[in-house]
């Protein structure tokens, strides 16, 4: 069947509103962490080898001592022309710095949300056509186990089996493999496998239910019975008429989740030392590293922003109601 | 005499509740011929659209079940049949249109899509030369600019063009019945004469038989050639339509005919309308006897002691009634 096409406009529009949320997101974490105790400094401070006339040529550098709003403007007008700071513990570009480890971050982020919705769809759609049935009520129970089990358990449990009993999958996430060629990616792909699986079920829990009532809600309604009554066979009237509507309200809460997956990829990352943006922002925020915390929260929210406006264009296109008005 | 398209006999549709078994249609007999139109009439919860969708199996089993009965098609009893062979028959042979034009579409899909949708799959047509087909048909019901409405989704059109587009659906293949269960309730009065008169005039270019269920006995009489009126689950009156209007058997229907609207009565006269009193009584637990009893003033001891059985009382006139 013919597709909705979503109008430029629409993008444009979306576009454009994204730019004040921006600004507004970036003030916002800027006076947090202006706010926040602790400076880079401070280790500066406490090692008596440095004079304090350093110190205070430094901090001027730096412009540590410029009032908050000074510097959010210096941090802004940098960062529009590329510069997104200097990492004093790392003593390197803090673009740098995110860039190596976004790559992993995403990867492991965006292959767990398509194992979520590989395993939500498929589950949620069969359980909800045979309501109370033996699948439902295992489906519903599993999907409440997994939803209920915080992922550093679950994690712990994958490592405790998979790594140190069976010894099949590595427990540290390594950057540096040797190897290359086929065997590079396949390690890869194996140290990659418990983080997904963590993050994907547990996503994928909690998509299930949801899944599961929006396609219950669909399935009721009249048009339904208009598709039945044309005899196109069940299995279209669910994928056709059923699934393709019953998703619509899916797609905003899976970009709605975006900010509990970045959270939950921080956790993850802390279990199985995955070398992404998680447990940089951790590690620098132990460091007291501001601007590679600057950067990295605003990269997230950057990150949530897009999934949003992603999600908005693709609910315009499933539901044709949308972008005429 | 010739073997009717439709005939359903002793038909119970139940569906099974919290609260028990809720007995929607118990026990109904009717039949329509080849090219005619039956006129089904009844208060709200008489089991007027379980029968129609029972017709087409579009009952959802459970919590509904065929708990007795037949539904003959040309001869064929359609209750054994499974969903693939139903699927065979309807929007073929059989094809529906409901009351909420509003709900019946998909919003998702354009309205030439879903029409090309039943003629590709009956009529093994690609998509192309089937959304062809879905403008002629839209052109048929009379939407203006056919071509380009196809592609419009079903929120750009109003209630009255919507239940257009449904017509130009169930009769995209031709179906040898249209079941319209109240198909202009929803609408606004000058739109209901459109849509009957559209309805009409389809019937006389395809010669299909239709079913025309409705709460309204001047549809009836303007449009049908047999009437079929259901009380509580049952059949109580069945007749041609002058023998309906002429010679009311039933208690029930002689109320139902005059709580009609009629224009050509007095203003004083037309105060005094009279609604038949109390309700349909529970169909959970129906009562043992003629089911009108409580509501009727001819009612006698034996009206309560057996359910009475349908009569013949003159050709093709039937009732339910001790009298
Ligand atoms: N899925 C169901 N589960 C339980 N009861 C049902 C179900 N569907 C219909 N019924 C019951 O069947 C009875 C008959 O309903 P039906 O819709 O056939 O009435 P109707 O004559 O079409 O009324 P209306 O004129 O309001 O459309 C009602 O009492 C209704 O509550
Ligand atoms: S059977 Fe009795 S109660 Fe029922 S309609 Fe006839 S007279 Fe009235
Ligand atoms: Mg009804």
């Amino acid at each position: 069947m013919q597709v909705h096409r979503v109008s430029r406009q629409y993008v444009i529009r979306k576009l454009l509103i994204m730019i004040p949320s921006l600004l507004g997101i970036s003030v916002v974490l800027f006076s947090l962490l202006a706010l926040a105790p602790g400076d880079p400094f401070d280790e500066l401070a406490t090692n008596p080898a440095v004079p304090p006339e350093v110190r205070a040529a430094l901090r001027a550098k730096f412009g540590l001592d410029d009032p908050v709003w000074m510097r959010y403007w210096h941090w802004l007008i940098a960062l529009l022309q590329g510069d997104w700071g200097f990492s004093f513990v790392s003593r390197m570009d803090v673009s740098t710095l995110i860039m190596q480890r976004l790559p992993v971050t995403l990867i492991v982020i965006g292959a767990s949300q398509i194992l979520a919705i590989a395993i939500a769809i498929p589950v949620g759609v069969l359980a909800a056509t045979r309501p109370y049935s033996l699948f439902d009520q295992v489906a519903n129970t599993f999907a409440f186990i997994g939803f209920s089990l915080p992922t550093f358990f679950t994690g712990l449990v994958l490592i405790l089996v998979f790594s140190i009993q069976l010894d099949w999958l590595p427990f540290v996430y390594r950057a540096d493999i040797a190897a290359t060629g086929w065997a590079f990616y396949w390690e890869h792909i194996k140290q990659s496998i418990m983080p997904v699986t963590v993050l994907g079920l547990f996503q994928g829990a909690a998509l299930v239910r949801f899944v599961r009532s929006s396609v219950l809600d669909v399935i009721r309604l009249d048009y339904v019975t208009t598709a039945r009554s044309k005899g196109i066979g069940e299995r279209k009237v669910i994928t056709r008429h059923v699934v393709r509507t019953a998703l619509i309200p899916v797609v905003t809460l899976v970009a709605l989740q975006m900010p509990i997956v970045f959270s939950g990829a921080i956790v993850t990352e802390q279990i199985f030392r995955v070398p992404g943006i998680g447990s940089l922002l951790i590690s620098s925020m132990l460091a007291n590293d501001t601007p590679v915390v600057m950067g990295v929260t605003f990269v997230s929210a950057c990150l949530v922003v897009i999934f949003n406006l992603i999600a908005d264009i693709l609910y315009g296109w499933l539901d044709p109601r949308i972008a005429f008005r | 005499m010739a073997e009717p398209l439709l005939d359903i006999r002793g038909l119970k549709t139940w569906f099974k509740t919290d609260d028990g078994m809720v007995r929607a249609v118990d026990g109904v007999d009717l039949h329509i011929d080849r090219g005619e139109t039956l006129g089904v009439v009844g208060e709200s919860g008489c089991g007027k659209t379980v029968t129609a969708r029972s017709v087409l199996k579009l009952i959802d089993m459970p919590p509904g079940r065929f708990e007795a009965g037949q539904i003959l098609w040309q001869g064929r009893d359609l209750i054994p049949l499974s969903m693939d062979e139903m699927d065979k028959i309807r929007a073929k042979e059989i094809a529906i249109i409901f009351q909420e034009p509003m709900t019946s579409l998909n919003p998702v899909y354009t309205v030439g899509d879903q029409i090309a949708e039943v003629i590709a799959l009956h009529q093994k047509l690609s998509r192309k030369q089937a959304i062809a087909g879905a403008a002629e048909m839209l052109r048929l019901v009379d939407i203006p600019n056919p071509e380009r409405r196809v592609h419009d989704y079903p929120h750009q059109f109003s209630g009255g063009m919507r239940q257009r587009v449904m017509i130009a659906m169930a009769l995209s293949c031709q179906p040898k019945l249209l079941i319209a269960d109240e198909p202009t309730t929803a609408l606004d009065v000058t739109i209901q004469a459109q849509i009957l008169e559209l309805m009409q005039e389809m019937k006389e270019r395809f010669g299909m038989a239709i079913m025309l269920i409705t709460h309204a006995m001047g549809v009836v009489a303007e449009t049908c050639q047999r009437v079929t009126v259901m009380y509580a689950g049952n059949v109580v009156e069945e007749a041609s339509v002058e023998a309906l209007f002429g010679d009311p058997r039933h208690p029930y229907t002689q109320g139902l005919i005059r709580s009609i609207p009629r224009v050509d009565r007095s203003a004083e006269k037309k105060q005094r309308l009279e609604a038949i009193a109390g309700t349909v009584p529970n169909l959970l637990d129906p009562p043992l006897g003629c089911r009108f009893a409580a509501r009727c003033k001819f009612a006698m001891d034996v009206c309560t002691q057996g359910l009475p059985p349908l009569k013949e009382v003159g050709p093709g006139h039937y009732v339910r009634c001790v009298l």
